[in-house]
């Protein structure tokens, strides 16, 4: 970013403050940030509604993340993130609870509040805080067998421990919502199918049809935030990049930029550059991926076969020039840990080319394949509506006509230097999203060749390992989406606090909406059409 | 459709070499780390201090790698300030998990060349199950090997699972594995699996698949590439044999930084 862009930038922020503070006079403190593009408003837990209301349906901006720490004094802070485009700060809402109200408002009432409600539940249950008017609060992440009272992220709960878990009861039974005459509820796993993983929808349906899909997830709850507390910077980088192993890099990047953020770490140009190469190649795998997964959802054998040819080469080209299939250990604070020579620029370059050139071929023998179309088009629809107030992100809020992408929002690694078109889709159909898909890949592998074939020189990692105390966010388009990283490092370079906000988070909250009245065979295909990690959502 | 037959035809055959050959092709396994002899004793304590997950222990005056822990963090790769161990580009991983085991198996050979395989992902993070998934891809086409994925336990010889065995998964692992039918054996795959990984043991996660069933193979790595799980199936049904646990200090020098 130029000066004059600051400048500027700072300007527009300037006014934001302006507003702020002719608005909402007396009763909140705005504090402006430029360097960061935050504007960080402290208010009080009777304006808290209030403000979200007007922030979200006044101003446009869209509800990011939830972030809850647990301090000394005052005994809860709890900052709402909200963002809207390149030009406009975000927004920071903090919001300080003593420790005697036990209560916070809930906003899932507002009309952006579905995007907030899984925040809350996860906080109920992991800090034992109590939203308040909030409809459905108890059993999320926690299934019924964890024992009562015991909430895992408080500062006095021991992560080593192993508890006593309570038996089921043999007489639970999951809660239903259809009550018409023969209705019932099909269960699907949390083990079903070939290879998917570990999640549980209830189909309630009369039959041929499914009205209605209850899903359930946090059977992979692994308390990543938790056990990551305490532990140095290089201790928690491998539980970044390993708690979904489909968007390592992308999840380790997240966590690296709040870490450089804190200490006041700049990153080399060629770093930054190959951070995004990195990035890019990990994009273009794991849409291949959920197209392979599309085209076997719909039992296409010839062209599943062609899609995870690409996903396989693309896993031994990751392989080749870093190492590791998925990238693993090639994300440090402060760089990358492996450098591209010119010969291998030219085969990364050489490889994305030809593999954009067989999935632009799969594509369009795709969309001549009469027998494939009828199984996407008009199914799982999510509208743009939808897509808004539930918050999504990532290629499937893309196929609903929301065009957000952090790449462009807020530039990091490398982004601001490239140049590619927001991929954005209308209907919100299966069929829409496999466009969407596809639109990215292909771009992910021109942003590669752009990349390569202009790499600056100079270190990949810098000197500087220094580490400050300290509080940041970092916001990275992981393959999925958006992907929020909230790190608190403390004197010792320790973490204090980590909270991740996966896409699949985000995400899999919208899917009970696409799965509604629907054909009991359309459901693998729905599943399919999202591409969605539930590793990456659980933790 | 008549294309979708031509464009199969055209691809022609991509079907590995492996397991009668060797497969070279670059990129099939990031490969691991070896035992090795260094030049000083603080070298070798400087290693052991450098990885992350302690599966490099000193061992008869160098150090020994214990395949079982490491996740290929890359950390015991020389720099340009310090030594590291030698690397191997290997995949047959496979090994029995102890000696009882082994001999177990060795002895009694339950089944015949065709195996029935459910997988389990127990709190996996997504990669030891893509990997286990390109196993239906051309590349590895294990169904020319007679290995079948079967969507039920109760048609399965053979229990996949990966991950380190996260609460919610325990009641329905266990189910899984009383479903099946006798004979039965049960593969860890990937660190998380053998050991709890860079999780667990936690409030809420266990140490591995053999907190709650027991194992009768274990595929190390972060994660096992196919070809280390096809070859955890053909130890299986005894057309390989299986590799060592830990891999201890060899002649080859330590590779300089």
């Amino acid at each position: 970013m130029t000066a004059q862009e600051i400048a500027s930038k700072a300007a527009g922020s300037a006014d934001i403050v302006d507003l702020w503070n002719g608005r909402w006079s007396g009763r909140v403190v705005a504090t402006l940030d430029p360097r960061a593009g935050i504007c960080r408003i402290e208010c009080r837990p009777a304006d808290l509604l209030a403000l979200c209301a007007w922030l979200a349906e006044e101003e446009g901006y869209a509800f990011a993340t939830l972030i809850v720490e647990e301090s000394t004094k005052p005994a809860w802070l709890l900052t709402y993130v909200f963002y809207r485009d390149a030009a406009s700060p975000w927004v920071h809402l903090e919001l300080n609870v003593d420790a005697h109200a036990e209560t916070v408002p809930s906003i899932v009432g507002l009309a952006q509040g579905p995007s907030a409600d899984w925040h809350e539940r996860e906080a109920e249950d992991l800090f034992g805080l109590s939203f308040e008017g909030h409809p459905r609060l108890g059993d999320f992440v926690l299934h019924e067998d964890w024992p009562e009272g015991v909430n895992p992220m408080r500062r006095s709960f021991d992560a080593r421990q192993r508890l006593e878990l309570r038996e089921p009861d043999p007489a639970w039974e999951p809660p239903t919502i259809v009550e018409a005459t023969g209705s019932f509820a099909m269960p699907v796993g949390p083990v079903f199918s070939d290879f998917n993983e570990a999640s549980h929808f209830l189909l309630e349906t009369v039959g041929e049809d499914v009205i209605h899909t209850i899903p359930r997830f946090f059977y992979k709850y692994r308390g990543v935030e938790k056990i990551a507390e305490g532990q140095p910077v290089d201790g928690v980088l491998l539980l970044a990049e390993r708690f979904s192993g489909n968007a390592a890099f992308a999840h380790g990047l997240g966590f690296c930029q709040a870490v450089e953020t804190i200490s006041g770490i700049e990153v080399p140009s060629r770093a930054g550059a190959l951070r995004t190469v990195f990035a890019e190649l990990e994009r273009l795998r794991h849409h291949a991926a959920t197209i392979t997964g599309i085209c076997n959802s719909t039992a296409l054998a010839v062209a599943t076969s062609q899609a995870a040819l690409i996903e396989e080469d693309l896993l031994r080209l990751s392989c080749e020039i870093a190492r590791h299939r998925y990238l693993f250990g090639a994300i440090l604070p402060g760089g990358v840990s492996c450098d591209l020579s010119e010969a291998q620029c030219k085969r990364v370059a050489g490889a994305v080319g030809e593999i954009a050139e067989r999935l632009d071929r799969l594509h369009r023998m795709l969309r001549y394949s009469s027998s494939f179309l009828d199984r996407l088009e008009e199914v799982g629809l999510v509208s743009t509506k939808v897509a808004i107030s539930y918050g999504l992100v990532g290629p499937i809020a893309r196929a609903s006509g929301v065009s957000r992408d952090l790449r462009k929002l807020r530039p990091y690694a490398a982004y601001d230097a490239v140049d590619f078109a927001v991929a954005v889709e209308r209907e919100g159909d299966g069929y829409a999203r496999l466009r969407v898909f596809f639109r990215e890949a292909e771009q992910s592998a021109a942003i590669i060749q752009q990349v390569v074939m202009a790499l600056p020189p100079g270190e990949i990692r810098t000197d500087d390992t220094s580490r400050r105390a300290g509080r940041a966010l970092s916001a990275v388009e992981a393959p999925s989406g958006a992907a929020f990283h909230w790190v608190t490092l403390r004197e010792d370079g320790t973490i204090g606090r980590y909270r991740i906000t996966p896409p699949s988070f985000t995400n899999w909250h919208g899917f009970h909406l696409a799965a509604e009245n629907f054909a009991f065979q359309d459901f693998p295909i729905i599943l399919a059409s999202f591409g969605l990690s539930n590793a990456e959502c659980d933790r | 459709m008549a294309n979708w037959v031509l464009k199969g035809l055209r691809t022609g055959i991509k079907t590995t070499v492996y397991p009668s050959g060797v497969d070279n092709a670059l990129g099939v396994s990031p490969g691991r780390p070896r035992g090795a002899y260094l030049r000083s004793e603080e070298e070798a304590d400087a290693l052991v201090a450098r990885c992350p997950t302690a599966a490099i222990a000193r061992h008869d005056g160098g150090v020994a790698i214990d395949n079982r822990d490491c996740i290929h963090c890359f950390r015991c790769q020389a720099d340009a300030e310090e030594p590291g161990v030698p690397w191997e580009d290997s995949y047959e991983w496979a090994a029995y998990p102890d000696e009882m085991t082994a001999a177990r198996n060795q002895l009694h050979r339950a089944f015949g060349r065709s195996l029935h395989i459910r997988f389990i992902d127990a709190g996996a993070c997504g990669a030891c199950m893509s990997e286990a998934r390109q196993l239906n891809n051309p590349y590895y086409n294990m169904h020319r090997l007679g290995f079948f994925i079967t969507p039920t336990p109760r048609n399965a010889d053979i229990l996949l699972v990966a991950g380190p065995v996260s609460d919610a998964m325990r009641l329905p692992l266990r189910k899984a594995y009383e479903a099946m039918p006798t004979p039965k054996r049960v593969v860890a795959i990937g660190a998380c699996a053998i050991s709890g990984g860079v999780f667990g043991p936690s409030f809420a996660a266990a140490s591995g698949v053999a907190d709650v069933i027991s194992v009768d193979l274990v595929i190390p790595g972060c994660p096992p590439p196919p070809l280390a799980i096809l070859h955890g199936l053909l130890v299986v049904v005894q057309r390989k044999r299986p590799s060592g646990l830990v891999s201890p200090p060899t002649n080859g020098e330590a590779s300089p930084p």
